[in-house]
């Protein structure tokens, strides 16, 4: 592979594929960033050898996309840091349009809880043995996925409730 | 000349609608329902430079019980309405509500699902404040519009 790597980064990515050979499906650089995309049924694993034995100990942002295709619709992005040595490393996973799932990576970093949420709450992926898999943003009771593609922009009427706009009279 | 005659100096008569209206008009204590960057337009509205102080609006009140202009000052969101509809039902009547910038008008920039496209779509506005960010004096003008409808207004009915 002719990544132009730091050498940390390069390292990383080195021990990464030896260790998780059959794991890591595709491994590029885009806009000066890393990405890796691995299995998901491997990012845990993954996850945890990244924080503990290359410091990557803080998860900036879990994010979601919608790729809009038919299969493995669903993607989703850590974003993780080493303060120390400076280097940013994205992991991503597509999972499938059925039912996406995915482990939580809270055992990990406590901070992918808020995180998980969101990405639960705008695009419908669940993440297994979340301590709190609820929505963060939209009502509990909403039925809708805001940040899928087919949604509408401004949403669909009357699916979130107004106020009532009758005065109050005694 | 009618009773003042009768009652001789020191006194003069006018309608109960006119003294009322004057009252209420010279202090219509707003209700800051700040929710996003306009509110720091109306806190400008509130201090020194603009001094709203001039008008009777000083008194800002956090607290729906005292006040009688509600300030909607911001972009709504639907979680929100809930909580902002309660308050503008806890004060008491009569009551007016400004809707100040585009947001709070009619959704601004913010044309999506999560947004209520105008606060009249639960609130009775009385006036609309234009601009994203509008001004202070914008709001000011907003304020003296709904001063202006209070000193019209017939708040004494005839028992017929
Ligand atoms: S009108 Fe403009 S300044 Fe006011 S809340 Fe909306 S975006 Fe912010």
């Amino acid at each position: 592979m002719n990544l132009e790597l730091s050498e940390n980064l390069r390292n990383v990515v080195d021990q990464l594929s030896e260790q998780f050979s059959d794991a890591l499906i595709d491994i590029y650089k885009s806009t000066g960033d890393t990405f890796i995309r691995v299995e998901p049924d491997h990012i845990v694993d993954i996850c945890k050898e990244l924080k503990e034995e290359y410091h990557f100990i803080y998860l900036a942002d879990i994010l979601g996309t919608d790729r809009f295709t038919s299969d493995e619709r669903f993607e989703v992005i850590y974003n993780l840091v080493s303060l120390r040595d400076r280097e940013r490393l994205f992991l991503k996973v597509w999972l499938e349009e059925e039912n996406p799932t995915v482990d939580s990576v809270t055992e990990v970093w406590e901070s992918a809880n808020w995180h998980e949420r969101q990405v639960y709450d705008m695009f419908g992926v669940t993440f297994n043995n979340h301590p709190d898999m609820r929505r963060i943003y939209m009502p509990e009771d909403f039925d809708y996925y805001p940040l899928r593609k087919e949604f509408p922009l401004l949403g669909i009427p009357g699916s979130i409730e107004l106020p009532s706009s009758t005065p109050d009279t005694e | 000349m009618g009773i003042e005659s009768a009652l001789g100096d020191g006194y003069f008569t006018t309608k109960i609608d006119s003294l009322t209206n004057w009252a209420r008009s010279n202090a219509a204590w707003p209700m800051p329902m700040g929710l996003a960057c306009c509110a720091i337009e109306m806190m400008a509205f509130a201090g020194p430079k603009y001094d709203a102080a001039r008008f009777g609006s000083e008194v800002m009140r956090f607290s729906p019980r005292q006040s009688d202009v509600m300030i909607v000052a911001g972009w709504v969101n639907y979680k929100m309405s809930h909580a902002i509809r309660r308050i503008w039902d806890q004060m008491p009547d009569p009551k007016w509500c400004i809707a100040m910038g585009a947001c709070a008008s009619t959704g601004g920039m913010h044309r999506c699902y999560g947004v209520v496209q105008g606060c009249d779509n639960f609130l009775p506005v009385d006036a609309y404040v234009s601009g994203c960010p509008p001004r202070p004096d914008a709001l000011l003008h907003a304020l003296m519009k709904i001063q202006d409808k209070i000193r019209t207004e017939h708040s004494v009915m005839l028992d017929t």
